[in-house]
């Protein structure tokens, strides 16, 4: 969903994906373990029917399909189960392709051939303004679909699915809030506090100011330990809490003029510039490694990423990770459901995904697979309010996270979003980071790929 | 048997009759109407026999080869994108002209060239020697020809997953080797010779014992006899590989070159996975984006069908003309005694 699924294992590269988008399977499964194993409260389940009994009124059994990529986490936190037992009349299938870049192109392919499609299909943030802006005769209207709350939802995640014309092609599942993961082992030996509330206080309110821990921390760094990962992580991070980001709100391109863009870049650049970066490309084995090795301090974490650095930073970090307040809230990922036209139940289908994405269940996805709620009537619930990570020093994420996820600005996001941002993290700033390529000329050839990708 | 049928046959009823079957004496009775049909559709069957047989192939052909080649060509002159295939607009070759200016199509033509040259020349040299050592007598030659073949039979993402851990810039073995003898780490990924030299370095891992089979099943059909006459006459054993060995490969050498040539222009899933987050950007700086990296960015991360058409087309003709230049040259060469 909001990850980049398959991470370096398949390739990364993920040629359209969000902000963020690779994790490997395994860190979801990870993540929901974690926070299951502390937090879960499982809502009560009706008892289990006898699948000779999944039929409709005429004895025939529905089948629904969810198409899905990556690790969506809805067979593992057993919410295709739970609808089963309420609906014994329908069956549901999930088919799952590991990453988006390979996932999205065929969804396109078989939307616009009206075949082979599931009766749920999943599209990534950074897809679906695409999918609106091209794919709206193929898919149908939500709004008024059977157990759909517009006011569940944050108002900025609904409008990001829906058409001028007022049609909600898309129901939100997740979004990636943002909070700043730290090693309290690495901030001691620099003689930084390292309890939540003050390294919180350290930043608070301003990237600049984490620039400024991060020279503190540079001047008695442990030996071999960045500050942070990257500077496409930095970047991305940054960009993720401007109101205005690639696209105005009239649809037009604007990332090559947009003030907020350019200081975003300017802040990450300057990382690299200071070597407060480890110099790594996020979400490949390289960068995977350095979180055994503790090669780095900190790191820009939206929920989703919890578990993947429990995953890979493995049990020897155990109780040397902390998560913290960013030092301004955004939003990295996320994902919607969506219900094409061509499938033949699109009543149950329709159905099935507002079940799905209603707050009670997003609620539980979080508490059982740290897939953090994009429907904000799930904040108050009990899965929610009460989550503590254990492997983060049982930090208090569901309300840390929430406080994130309603501070977000809302930012308009154009069709090629997902794009965009890939080609200004992998290309330019990557270059920054790794080859010292000037920010400047790295920016340049970033805009030079932008306009051939986009065909300008 | 005739040709054709009497036609007046005093012993059959006129035509329209009730026919009884002819019982007796079939030689000397004309064939009847039921035996010149069956005779007609047996001499049909035969004549269209070979069509039927050979039919599978035409249409499997025609339905996975020439249809998608023309429509690729068809889809070329158009703009048109993933999102919307029905929506095209008619722009000639308007994506042909764009390549000329095309920096990013350059630049992955001067990949693959850079990367086929990197690639092709060791390997098969290398794989030369190999075939070279398997041909003289040695022990266990069936085992040293299982490994040789090994490396074709591991898959490319296998091999290309293990290899970009083995060149990882932090971790990997072989700066960890180069440490050991002295020398700096270098970032596998971001030089811009160094990632080629590593993406050649897969091809040639995986198909230096491919080409070294080849030339060892050419090698063994070379008369020993010439060895012989050879070392009577005095030649050294790098004369009598010059002189003796070198001519009997040369349709072996030549399919090879071919084969290798065709392979590299075509390059994708060894750029395509070492990059292990860039993808078919093909490195930060698109250092070892080839041409099938570039057209598959183009189709399916940018998803403009048409301009990909153009440069799968494109890709196609410079082998067409990488041919044709070889062909013109090929009795300069043989002039040379090549």
């Amino acid at each position: 969903m909001w990850w980049r699924s398959g991470h370096g294992a398949a390739g990364g590269g993920t040629p359209v994906r969000g902000p963020a988008t690779t994790l490997a399977l395994v860190v979801a499964l990870l993540m929901g373990a974690a926070l299951s194993a502390g937090c879960a409260t499982d809502p009560p389940e009706p008892s289990p029917v006898p699948a000779r009994e999944r039929v409709d009124g005429a004895g025939r059994p529905i089948t629904l399909t969810v198409g899905v990529f990556g690790e969506f986490g809805y067979q593992e936190a057993g919410l295709y189960d739970a609808y089963m037992r309420l609906r014994p009349d329908v069956e549901i299938r999930q088919t799952s392709l590991t990453r988006n870049d390979v996932y999205y192109p065929q969804l396109l392919t078989h939307l616009t051939a009206g075949s082979g499609l599931a009766d749920v299909q999943a599209v990534e943030g950074g897809n679906i303004a695409e999918v609106v802006d091209t794919q709206a005769g193929r898919l149908d209207d939500l709004r008024s679909a059977p157990g759909v709350d517009e006011n569940a939802f944050l108002p900025w995640k609904w409008a990001q699915a829906t058409t001028p014309d007022g049609r909600t092609l898309g129901l939100g599942t997740d979004i990636g809030p943002l909070a700043l993961c730290y090693r309290k082992d690495h901030f001691a030996a620099a003689g930084l506090p390292t309890d939540r509330e003050a390294v919180g206080r350290l930043w608070a309110g301003d990237w600049r100011k984490y620039e400024e821990a991060g020279r503190r921390f540079a001047e008695r760094a442990p030996r071999g330990v960045a500050f942070t990962d990257s500077a496409s992580g930095v970047f991305a991070a940054a960009v993720s809490g401007a109101p205005v980001r690639y696209y105005d709100a009239h649809g037009d391109l604007v990332v090559a003029t947009n003030p907020y863009v350019r200081a975003a870049w300017d802040l990450a650049a300057g990382f690299a510039r200071q070597g407060l970066t480890a110099r790594l490309q996020q979400f490949t084995p390289d960068w995977d490694q350095a979180f055994a090795r503790g090669s780095f301090a900190t790191i820009a974490c939206p929920a989703w990423m919890l578990g993947y650095i429990q995953d890979k930073a493995g049990p020897a970090a155990r109780g040397r990770w902390d998560v913290t307040v960013s030092p301004r809230p955004g939003n990295w990922g996320g994902s919607f459901l969506v219900v094409p036209s061509a499938g033949r139940q699109r009543a149950e289908a329709a159905r099935l995904a507002a079940w799905l994405t209603a707050p009670e269940q997003q609620a539980r996805l979080f508490a059982r697979r740290g897939a953090f709620p994009s429907a904000s009537a799930a904040y108050r619930l009990p899965e929610v309010t009460d989550a503590r990570h254990p492997y983060f020093g049982d930090a208090p994420t569901g309300p840390l996270f929430a406080a994130a996820a309603r501070g977000v600005p809302p930012a308009p996001v154009g069709p090629k979003d997902g794009l965009v941002h890939q080609i200004l993290s992998d290309t330019g700033m990557l270059q920054v980071d790794q080859t010292g390529r000037s920010p400047d000329s790295a920016w340049r050839a970033a805009m030079k790929a932008i306009d051939n990708a986009l065909d300008r | 048997m005739t040709e054709t049928r009497d036609p007046v046959d005093p012993f059959l009823p006129p035509a329209g009759a009730p026919v009884a079957p002819p019982v007796t004496a079939p030689s000397r009775t004309g064939p009847g109407p039921r035996r010149v049909r069956r005779e007609r559709l047996g001499r049909l069957r035969s004549r269209s026999a070979p069509y039927a047989l050979i039919a599978p192939f035409f249409l499997l052909f025609g339905a996975f080869g020439l249809f998608p080649l023309v429509a690729t060509a068809w889809t070329s002159l158009f703009r048109v994108e993933l999102t919307a295939p029905e929506a095209r607009e008619w722009v000639g070759f308007h994506n042909y002209a764009r390549l000329l200016h095309d920096e990013f199509f350059w630049n992955a033509l001067f990949n693959t060239a850079a990367i086929g040259v990197l690639a092709t020349v060791p390997q098969l040299l290398l794989a030369l020697g190999v075939a070279h050592l398997l041909d003289v007598r040695l022990r266990a030659r069936l085992a040293f020809r299982v490994v040789a073949l090994a490396p074709y039979a591991t898959s490319v993402a296998a091999a290309t997953l293990v290899f970009a851990l083995l060149f990882g810039r932090d971790q990997g073995m072989v700066n960890w080797a180069l440490g050991l003898a002295g020398i700096a780490p270098v970032d596998w990924q971001n030089g811009p010779w160094a990632s080629k030299v590593a993406v050649a370095s897969i091809v040639i891992w995986r198909w230096t014992g491919y080409n070294a089979l080849i030339y060892l099943a050419a090698m063994q059909t070379v008369p020993r006899e010439l060895y012989e006459a050879a070392a009577l006459d005095g030649a050294s054993r790098w004369r009598q590989f010059l002189h003796v060995t070198l001519p009997g490969l040369r349709p072996a050498l030549l399919f090879t070159v071919l084969v290798s040539t065709i392979g590299a222009t075509q390059l994708f899933g060894e750029p395509m996975l070492f990059g292990s987050g860039a993808g078919a950007s093909g490195g930060a700086d698109h250092q070892y984006q080839t041409l099938g990296l570039y057209l598959y960015e183009q189709g399916w991360v940018n998803l403009h069908l048409g301009r990909a058409a153009a440069i799968a087309w494109a890709m196609l003709l410079i082998l067409a003309v990488v041919f044709g230049a070889a062909r013109l040259l090929r009795p300069v060469l043989r002039g040379r005694g090549v």
